[in-house]
């Protein structure tokens, strides 16, 4: 089933004088990770805003097009009635926090659903302790350094567990062991709960091995959308200028460049490369 | 030259974020900070420009201490580009912004106008000119905040996080430009987590934890040594992993450019197939 269905969907900012994104149908079916990525300035962002209905509702413009998020045609639906079933975790953890302490915060949403208060308050300690900032709970978010914001934004959203997550480059402040961590704990809602993840990302070497759809955009369009080993190793993805994971690299250059035998499984991580490169190495 | 002698710096809420720093960079090096969220490498490169004093201990700027001239003189010489672009963007259009330090500075209106054509060249943000800082994506305000430090031609400049937000083609042409600005015997010291990155720059490598510097050193060395890395919260980049990974096997643990790795396996692969 698809939870989130676009159809030729275009999309312009109040004062622009060009679509930032054009043409856009693309289809995500219920409990994919998705990666979204392409250069920057491509209508990532842009398209994200759509899934919860601040584009068109808050930001205004004009959108032609159909597109539809959890069943739900978002041009007849307000973002507080969309808010239900996406969670949204912005590029800049600043411009969604905003209550007095952490623990405030990530209880905001859940508050708003009405949850019952023994309930809430469970969830809330689960959040924070996946995201490693229990003992930040009672700090204030705007004293908190980028990469602790960026923590609690995305807390703020394991909370209330939505059916689809989407996350705009959600750990680019987090130092990559502390990324990995919040990816893996992303991966496994995926796979437990069935959660529907999109996520925005430059960096593939960190994520791409999570995915299991990846969608390119470039210039506003979508230019590239399918099986993300497929897709990562393609000339076209080279081409467009997307960092592909290193291991993928030299798998490439490896078996193409060099014609060494190495094993049809295109790898997306070190592991990956390593299993295959043991099996030339060892016979 | 900086040279930081033994420096502590403690918050006004009481939380030390530098336990005794000794570091010396000299002019024309390109060094990398890293180390964990909250680790002290914005507060550590935030005393080179003097917006923040050491609590104890000293950090000159070129033999002159850093309490001893104001931040707007050191400006002058040490450009800073903050993580987050919107703590500095603040024009109304984009060729303003980029405008707005060199005005400060008092350079002549004939000057300012090449200065901002070529800041604009040179990150590829021509076609934004008159276009307002915030309209633009994450990735291109950063360069936007970039280039208006840029302009002013400090001689030394510290970039915090220029990566994120990047893609990877505007990654490779900061990576250039940064060799460059190298070549002009400039002295480049960015803050950063992209490992990656790093490992494509191989700069001189700080790692920092809690406060203190716990390793110093060639992007090569420090990048393929785990148990410091895990210390300071950094993966190791993925070339680096394949060959600690394949280390039973005999080959060296210190690689992290792709193309070293490429000539390397390509020679024990032939080895076994001839």
């Amino acid at each position: 089933m698809a939870v989130i269905q676009t159809r030729n969907l275009t999309y312009m900012y109040p004062t622009a004088t060009k679509p930032a994104i054009r043409d856009v149908s693309i289809k995500i079916e219920k409990g994919e990770f998705v990666l979204i990525t392409g250069p920057s300035g491509c209508g990532k962002t842009t398209l994200c805003r759509c899934f919860n209905g601040l584009i068109p509702h808050f930001y205004q413009g004009e959108i032609n097009g159909e597109i539809t998020v959890a069943g739900l045609n978002i041009l007849e639906h307000p973002t507080s009635e969309l808010a239900k079933h996406v969670g949204l975790v912005f590029q800049n953890p600043e411009n969604q926090l905003f209550a007095l302490s952490v623990e405030k915060d990530v209880a905001f949403g859940l508050e708003n659903l009405g949850y019952p208060r023994e309930k809430m308050q469970k969830r809330v300690d689960w959040a924070l302790n996946l995201t490693g900032i229990y003992e930040l709970r009672e700090r204030a978010p705007h004293e908190l350094s980028g990469g602790q914001q960026q923590r609690v934004a995305i807390a703020s959203v394991l909370a209330m567990q939505p059916e689809i997550m989407v996350l705009d480059e959600p750990t680019s402040f987090l130092d990559p062991l502390t990324a990995k961590k919040i990816f893996e704990v992303i991966y496994e809602l995926n796979n437990t709960l069935g959660i529907t993840v999109v996520l925005v990302e430059h960096r593939l070497d960190l994520t791409a091995q999570y995915s299991n759809h990846i969608i390119i955009m470039n210039q506003g369009k979508v230019v590239l959308d399918g099986e993300p080993r497929e897709i990562l190793s393609s000339k076209e993805t080279r081409l467009i200028g997307v960092g592909i994971p290193k291991a993928t690299r030299l798998y490439q250059i490896l078996k193409e460049d060099d014609g060494v035998k190495l094993g049809k499984k295109i790898p997306l991580s070190s592991e990956e490369m390593t299993k295959l490169l043991r099996e030339v190495i060892k016979t | 030259m900086i040279e930081v002698e033994d420096v502590y710096f403690t918050y006004p809420n009481g939380i030390e974020a530098l336990k005794g720093i000794s570091l010396t960079i000299k002019n024309g090096e390109f060094v990398a900070i890293m180390g964990q969220n909250g680790a002290g490498k914005t507060t550590l490169v935030k005393h080179f420009n003097g917006l923040l004093k050491p609590t104890k201990g000293k950090v000159s700027i070129d033999g002159v201490e850093t309490t001893k001239v104001s931040v707007a003189t050191l400006a002058r010489k040490v450009g800073f580009v903050f993580q987050n672009p919107d703590h500095q963007l603040f024009s109304e259009t984009v060729e303003d912004e980029i405008a707005f330090a060199l005005k400060n500075f008092g350079f002549k209106e004939t000057v300012i106008k090449k200065r901002v054509s070529w800041a604009l060249n040179l990150l590829g943000l021509t076609k934004y000119r008159k276009t307002s800082p915030f309209m633009l994506s994450g990735g291109e305000r950063k360069r936007v905040a970039l280039a208006s430090v840029l302009a002013w031609d400090p001689k030394i400049l510290i970039l915090d996080e220029p990566t994120i937000g990047q893609d990877y083609q505007q990654k490779e042409k900061l990576r250039q430009f940064i060799l460059q600005l190298k070549a002009q015997r400039k002295t480049i010291i960015i803050v950063t987590h992209d490992v990656e990155f790093v490992a494509e720059c191989n700069p001189r490598v700080i790692l920092m934890r809690e406060g203190k510097i716990v390793a110093d050193g060639e992007a090569s060395k420090i990048l393929t040594t785990p148990e410091v890395l895990n210390q300071a919260f950094i993966v190791p980049p993925q070339i680096a992993q394949i060959f600690f990974q394949l280390s039973d096997l005999g080959f060296p643990r210190n690689i992290i450019d792709i193309y070293e790795a490429r000539e390397i396996l390509l020679k024990a692969i032939r080895r076994k197939t001839m």
